[in-house]
């Protein structure tokens, strides 16, 4: 029988809770964490290092899953800015809206977010997957280094602006690329990709509908030429 | 940080719960900004020629009914008084000019803080849920009201440094970030015989705001020039006697969330402020665009 373990927010603390999922829950064999009335709160389930599935019933503040690692953190709400924030195992799936930052400077595992997230969704993304079912606000993936990020809905203005070695799919209407990005002709490889983080997140769509965005590399090098003008 | 809160209700039968609705929002916004909060609720209008001052004392057992008859006596008119704790509003039919002139010169230790036909503002120190207690946030009637709870970064906390900030009748403004050209700004204004009342920032942004609308703009058309006129961090949360405004900079730094419904329209720092509104789960839920004015009328 699955072990089960339920907090209530009205009644203890975030870091009650945080407390209890850093140290003591290792040694319980608890295999599943509820959290009931997160109520918009701050830094929820944040610093795991656990393979555990926490549900968290309702919206959640900022910083929520932050630093993630092994456990699989869902949210059955919205959630504030910077949701898993340099997750680097494990999957945070948030089944409503993101606000800012989500995912920043993920390093590994993977964030799905299936409603909207807001501007600057995967900044400074260093190896993590993001799937975003909806859409994505202005300077997402801004000076991504590594790591993949899928938008199945649009883009807002300066995509991918000082993009690095991160890869960009957006399958809806792109408004508007950062400096150094560009779109780039989708090779096989990119359909594998898209396909298999798309079964991830359990978000249907055909893979061939999905623009490819990547760096152009033309900031990688110092132009003394450029006059500062990209 | 600061927060903001902002609430207009779109259904005549809601006015009597705008207070209910508007004071959780500021107090859920209270550790954004623990150092002092203000609010403005805007009710129908007091009929011409009269206008609402509100005032504030920093003696919360200020003997209201005194300043009322000596401006009574002095004036020689008539004028009604509302006052709780540290704030008064006086309904009178003098004009705006005369009222400062006598405030000024009878009680220079009194602050106004609006005139106008609509607005009735509240502000001071302390917890935003200590402030809203002890000025019965919740029981406040009208038809739209924006609020503000403060974390001071760039200048003093006192009553006349919290926001919000109003200039001109009727218009007022919340603001979270910071301006970095507030002294050119204000050098600008005062070659126009525009007078500042502190150093804050804020006060600079929301008279050039007002300024613009003086000079014939809409409060649209003044936030459009304000886009290239304020260097800096803001989202700003504005209202008139008529609507609410909601605008955020080119980078959208500090965070807003909207919530519409069929019933209201509200505005929070963050998504908790929001999450005991009635109907919440069915309101359009968005994060406002960077540099893109929303406008809602009442």
């Amino acid at each position: 029988m699955e072990r089960v373990k339920q907090f209530d927010l009205s009644a203890v603390s975030v870091r009650q809770i945080n407390q209890f999922l850093h140290s003591e829950l290792p040694r319980t064999g608890i295999e599943r964490i509820e959290i009931l009335n997160p109520d918009g709160l701050h830094g929820i389930a944040a610093g795991l290092d656990c393979p555990v599935d926490v549900e968290i019933r309702g919206h959640a503040g900022y910083f929520v899953a932050g630093m993630n690692k092994q456990a699989r953190v869902t949210v059955d709400g919205n959630v504030g800015w910077s949701v898993a924030e340099n997750i680097m195992s494990g999957a945070v799936r948030v089944n409503g809206h993101a606000s800012e930052s989500a995912g920043s400077s993920g390093h590994g595992g993977l964030l799905v977010i299936a409603g909207d997230a807001s501007s600057r969704c995967g900044i400074s993304l260093k190896g993590a997957d993001i799937v975003v079912g909806g859409n994505v606000g202005h300077f997402s993936a801004f000076m991504a280094q590594a790591g993949t990020l899928v938008v199945c809905g649009d883009a807002g203005p300066n995509l991918g602006d000082s993009l690095y070695e991160a890869t960009i799919y957006v399958r809806g209407t792109i408004h508007g690329l950062g400096a150094d990005a560009r779109e780039e002709e989708p090779r096989d490889s990119d359909y594998e990709t898209i396909t298999r983080l798309l079964a991830a997140a359990g978000i249907e769509y055909d893979s061939h509908e999905f623009k490819r965005v990547a760096s152009a590399r033309s900031l990688y090098h110092w132009n003394a030429d450029a006059h500062q003008e990209y | 940080m600061c927060g903001i809160a902002g609430m207009l209700v779109k259904r005549p039968e809601l006015h009597e719960s705008l207070g209910e609705f508007v004071t959780p929002i500021l107090e859920g916004m209270g550790s954004r900004g623990p150092d002092s909060a203000g609010l403005a609720v805007f009710t129908a209008p007091v009929p011409e020629p009269k206008r609402r001052y509100c005032l504030y004392a920093a003696n919360p057992v200020f003997d209201w009914q005194a300043l009322l008859s000596d401006f009574t006596k002095r004036r020689q008119c008539d004028g009604e008084i509302q006052a709780t704790a540290s704030h008064a509003a006086i309904t009178s039919g003098v004009p705006a000019d005369q009222f400062r002139s006598w405030l000024t010169q009878a009680h220079p230790d009194v602050h106004l803080l609006s005139v106008g036909r609509s607005i009735n503002m509240f502000k001071d120190e302390g917890q935003p849920g200590e402030i809203a207690r002890r000025y019965g946030f919740s029981e406040l009637r009208g038809t739209h009201a924006v609020g503000h709870t403060r974390m001071a970064t760039e200048s003093a906390v006192s009553p006349a440094h919290a926001h919000p900030f109003t200039a001109g009748e009727d218009f007022c403004l919340v603001h979270n970030g910071s301006l970095s050209n507030p002294y050119s700004v204000r050098r600008e204004l005062e070659k126009h015989g525009i007078a500042f009342e502190t150093d804050n920032d804020t006060e600079a942004g929301c008279r050039f705001l007002e300024w613009r609308m003086s000079e014939g703009d809409t409060l649209e058309q003044a936030i459009e020039k304000s886009f290239s006129k304020l260097d800096g961090f803001f989202t700003f949360l504005m209202a008139t006697a008529d609507k609410m405004v909601l605008v955020r900079d080119a980078f959208a730094c500090k965070p807003a969330v909207a919530a519409e419904s069929d019933d209201y329209v509200a505005v929070s720092s963050e998504f908790r402020g929001l999450a005991h509104l009635p109907e919440i789960g069915q309101a359009d839920v968005f994060e406002p665009e960077p540099e893109r004015v929303y406008s809602w009328n009442v």
